[in-house]
């Protein structure tokens, strides 16, 4: 597949847009950089994950609906986050059936057919594990629980960040045990969200990585607000943005 | 009362499971228990170990779950027919068949078959259906007192306890705590353990056979469960380890066995799935010491007497919803418990049933319903981070049966909407278009710029308190992504 | 209603969504039963897999395993056995020409008897190799059930031709016997628990021994 020219439409999900903004920009960068065409659907807002896993379907079926509503004209669709891209594939069509709406069901089908991981994207579609990234830093990587179990990216984050020069990949200790997250379990259960994300900060300080990069910015938000608690000195990054930084600096 | 009871058997536990508060509160008083969580992540990190290397064993591993999923899907789809199939087996075979619609059924019935041997003790083999319908309590306040003969359970019911996991039910007890136990229960209820006691497991193990094999030699009459029942033939499998199951299905002049309805499966044949995927899944071994497989009485070989109580229990409650069903598939191997990284930081007990971990949120639920607070709180004890159905050998979609779960209960609060009915609503509105979405998103924008110079926001009040007391919030930046592609790249269309 | 019929008629109601009255329609099975598992050599397997659970196996050409029997029971220090009605009898000549006493079963011995006999020499009916799992079908060379359970030490002898690859052979292989209304034991090694911090102990309620004599 030649990325030249490939027009594809980025998902950039509610949290990046209000909370991170710097991830989607890093995969406009990325994206344009391998010669694609990057397109914004405004109508997008989210994939209604937290109204589903809360049990609050019908609060999520406007979310699916919005959700075609902004890709259905597009053949490649984008997201930086295995959590959102793995709800629109696993979640939005049981919504559409619990919608009772037949018409909207088929739509969906179409649409989840052509959403991608931002990583899938780039090693299926575009063929492309040496984005041109250069880090030169120790960095761990936690592959989250949805961009493995739900999504199933596999370990095409591995195959770029052994691609990106001068990195220090280290392996994390227990990397397949969940950090806690969880959405509204993060609140509705802190106790046991915050003494699964200890153990994980633990294990990325073991590491003496200086960065701890995944797929999924809520993750990095658990557990970087609690190494950033604990003032552990370790940086966070989506791995989008790690993928953005060329040689000479400029994203 | 005009005279006091005396026990037969060591209390258990003040309080019931249902009056137990919701997972969250429970969960906090175990995560105090330093103790309990390194006896709980030293031993399921030891047998997940177990598991990973047995099961990759088996090349054909992947095709013996989806065989083991279709058939208990094909059972349960018509149990009805396989149940009745059971009883004409059973029934041929030698063995009386007895049903039990719920709990206070079931004990009653066993309570008068004990009765009419006339004898004031059992033995049991460690079942699931008899500690769920606390078959035990039942006993012990018609007079009769039950002896549990697995291990753990022993460490368990000498303890005072409850059971932590399906499986190894003293999982949250170390060594240490078990040999005080030995120690200072064993005399009071038979044979002691030997003074010299150490917290050696062989030595402990040691105490524990010579304890009970006098309740073996004099035994009447044994209880057990049963992991299968053969529709076919009438035959029932006990899977174990020590021989405790052995004893009792063998030496007694009765034997009843507890099975719930569920565990029936249509054919012999159908054993050789389900005896690869059970221990390899469970205890991470090839296969277990111990399987008996009996067929009513057999003349001349163990117990004439022999009894088969089909407990219903709230399981067609399970089978009646086609998204709960698969829950009863179920072969309690405990693969899902182990792999939780819920349960290995809070243990059994927080879940507030005799099934824990991630299969008893969406079975205890289910069974009990949604009425008191720890079971409308169970299908919200799981990251959903999917693991457990990763290693369910009869690929059990937990994490999907849990969102299930959590919409029933969330449709229940509809009629009395509190604050987290609010918070949705609200931000269902936010997200449910884009001008709501932008509108929102420049009050965000807005809180960034209210505090200029900082990334991260330290503890905050309720109800914001619940993430700040120990983890940092980001500030929002001042410009979203939607506002910046807006400002350097225009509308697109 | 008596529990039965309401719990039959709860059953069928809950299954209104069920429609096929075949089961085997209803619900495919995509597996083929009976297959054998491939392995290089199937008695080699279920010496090794036999020997990992902490059994202790000697293999011997089946013209030997008289004095296979006699020597395992010596050294194990066995002073009396319980030996099933139809144990070959040559093996019973040799126990009993190794100075063991010989317990018969014939009238049934009790609970209290059998606990004071150190040992109980059988045959087996079927073996699995790749799980080390010896089948007892209760036969007249093995005995009933509490034979093989209250006396501490159990030497089992094993046929080569008695040996399948896995599970799904023996199963067949016993689908006749289960269906006369014998009761199997399978028996993976020595009695043994992991109930104490998932630590395995071998040695419970089960014979503490296992002795397996294989038979080429």
């Amino acid at each position: 597949m030649r990325a030249e020219g490939l027009t594809v439409a980025l998902f950039a999900t509610c949290i990046n847009d209000v909370m991170f903004p710097g991830t989607p920009k890093a995969v406009v960068t990325v994206l344009e950089r391998l010669g694609c065409r990057v397109e914004f659907p405004l109508e997008q807002t989210c994939c209604g994950q937290m109204f589903t896993n809360t049990g609050y379907f019908d609060a999520a079926v406007p979310d699916v609906r919005n959700y075609v509503k902004a890709f259905s004209g597009y053949d490649y669709i984008v997201g930086p986050s295995g959590s959102c891209v793995g709800a629109v594939r696993h979640q939005h069509p049981m919504l559409a059936a619990h919608a009772g709406d037949e018409a909207l069901a088929a739509e969906v089908d179409k649409v989840v057919a052509r959403t991608y991981d931002f990583t899938e994207l780039l090693v299926d579609v575009l063929g492309v594990t040496d984005v041109g990234a250069y880090f030169p830093h120790r960095v761990t990587y936690h592959p989250t629980c949805h961009s493995v179990r739900v999504a199933k990216v596999g370990d095409r984050p591995y195959q770029l960040l052994s691609k990106v020069k001068g990195i220090d990949l280290v392996p994390l200790p227990d990397a397949d045990q969940c950090c806690g997250f969880g959405g509204t379990f993060s609140v509705k259960n802190p106790d046991v969200s915050v003494a699964m994300g200890a153990d994980k900060a633990h294990h990325v300080l073991e590491t003496g990585a200086e960065y701890l990069v995944t797929g999924d910015n809520a993750c990095l938000m658990h557990i970087g607000g609690l190494m950033h608690r604990q003032r552990a000195g370790v940086r966070t990054i989506h791995l989008a943005e790690l993928l953005a930084h060329t040689e000479g600096g400029a994203r | 009362m005009t005279t006091e009871h005396v026990r037969r058997t060591p209390a258990p536990p003040e309080g019931t499971y249902l009056g137990m508060p919701k997972f969250a509160t429970n969960a906090k008083v175990q995560l105090g228990d330093n103790q309990l969580r390194k006896n709980l992540r030293n031993a399921t990190g030891t047998i997940r170990a177990k598991r990973v290397a047995r099961v990759a064993e088996v090349p054909e591993w992947e095709e013996l779950r989806l065989a083991g999923e279709a058939i208990k899907n094909r059972t349960l789809r018509h149990l009805d027919a396989y149940l009745v199939q059971l009883e004409e087996s059973l029934t041929r075979a030698g063995a009386k068949v007895h049903w039990a619609r719920d709990a206070a059924e079931a004990n009653a019935i066993v309570v008068s078959l004990v009765k009419a041997k006339g004898v004031d003790e059992v033995v049991k083999v460690k079942s699931m259906a008899t500690q769920e319908i606390e078959l035990n309590e039942a006993l012990e306040e018609a007079g009769i007192a039950a002896w549990e003969t697995d291990l753990a359970e022993l460490i368990v019911q000498l303890g005072h306890d409850r059971p932590s996991h399906i499986l190894v039910p003293a999982i949250h007890r170390n060594r240490s705590e078990v040999r005080e136990i030995f120690l200072r229960e064993m005399k009071l209820y038979g044979t002691p353990a030997p003074d010299n006691l150490t917290d050696d497991p062989t030595v402990l193990a040691a105490a524990a056979r010579t304890h009970l094999r006098e309740k073996f030699l004099r035994a009447k009459v044994a209880v057990s469960g049963a992991n299968f029942a053969v529709a076919e033939t009438g035959t029932l499998v006990v899977v174990e380890s020590e021989g405790n199951g052995r004893m009792c299905l063998t030496l007694p002049e009765t034997l009843i066995s507890v099975v719930g309805i569920e565990k029936v499966v249509p054919t012999l044949a159908d054993l050789e799935v389900f005896m690869r995927l059970l221990p390899r899944s469970s205890t991470g071994e090839r296969m277990n010491p111990y399987t008996s497989m009996w067929t009513g009485a057999t003349p001349g070989d163990g117990p004439q007497d022999v009894h088969v109580v089909l407990i219903d229990n709230g399981r067609t409650r399970v089978l009646a919803d086609p998204e709960g069903r698969p829950a009863l598939r179920c072969i309690p191997c405990s693969a899902c418990l182990n792999i939780c990284p819920v349960y290995e930081r809070v243990g059994g007990h927080a879940y507030g049933s005799v099934y824990p971990g991630p299969i008893g949120a969406v079975l205890t639920p289910q069974l009990r319903g949604t009425s008191s607070e720890i079971d409308k709180s169970l299908p919200f004890a799981s990251t959903l981070c999917g693991a457990c159905f990763e290693v369910c050998p009869v690929r059990i979609p937990i994490p999907d049966m849990l969102v299930h779960l959590r919409h029933q209960v969330a449709d229940k609060k509809r009629h009395h909407p509190g604050v987290e009915q609010t918070a949705i609503a609200a931000a269902g509105w936010v997200l449910a278009d884009r001008s709501h979405f932008e509108l929102a998103q420049r009050a965000a924008a807005l809180a960034g710029r209210l505090l200029p110079g900082r990334s991260h926001l330290g503890p905050l009040p309720w109800p914001a308190s619940p993430w700040t007391d120990a983890r940092d919030l980001p500030v929002p930046p001042s410009e979203s992504f939607r506002a910046w592609w807006q400002r350097t790249r225009g509308e697109t269309a | 209603m008596n529990a039965r019929d309401e719990i039959l008629n709860r059953v069928r109601s809950a299954l209104a969504d069920v429609v096929q009255p075949d089961p085997t329609l209803d619900v495919a099975v995509g597996w083929t039963y009976g297959r054998a598992t491939a392995m290089p050599d199937v008695l080699e397997r279920f010496v090794e897999m036999t020997l990992d659970y902490k059994a202790l196996v000697r293999r011997v050409p089946a013209t030997e395993v008289p004095d296979a029997v006699a020597d395992l029971l010596v050294a194990a220090g066995v002073g009396s056995a319980v030996l099933p009605a139809g144990l070959d009898a040559t093996w019973r000549a040799a126990i009993v020409a190794a100075g063991i006493a010989v317990h018969e079963d014939e009238p049934q011995l009790s609970r209290r008897e059998l606990n004071a006999i150190d040992a109980v020499v059988t045959a087996s009916a079927v073996s699995i190799a790749e799980t080390g799992t010896i089948v007892l079908d209760h036969a007249p060379d093995q005995g009933r059930r509490a034979l093989t359970l209250v006396p501490d030490t159990h030497l089992v002898v094993v046929r080569a031709d008695q040996v399948v690859s896995d599970v799904p052979e023996a199963v067949g292989r016993l689908a006749a016997v289960v269906a006369e209304g014998n009761p199997l034991t399978w028996i993976s090694g020595p009695s043994a628990t992991s109930d104490i911090e998932l630590t395995r102990v071998e040695g419970v309620h089960g014979p503490r021994t296992l002795l397996v004599v294989l038979a080429d």
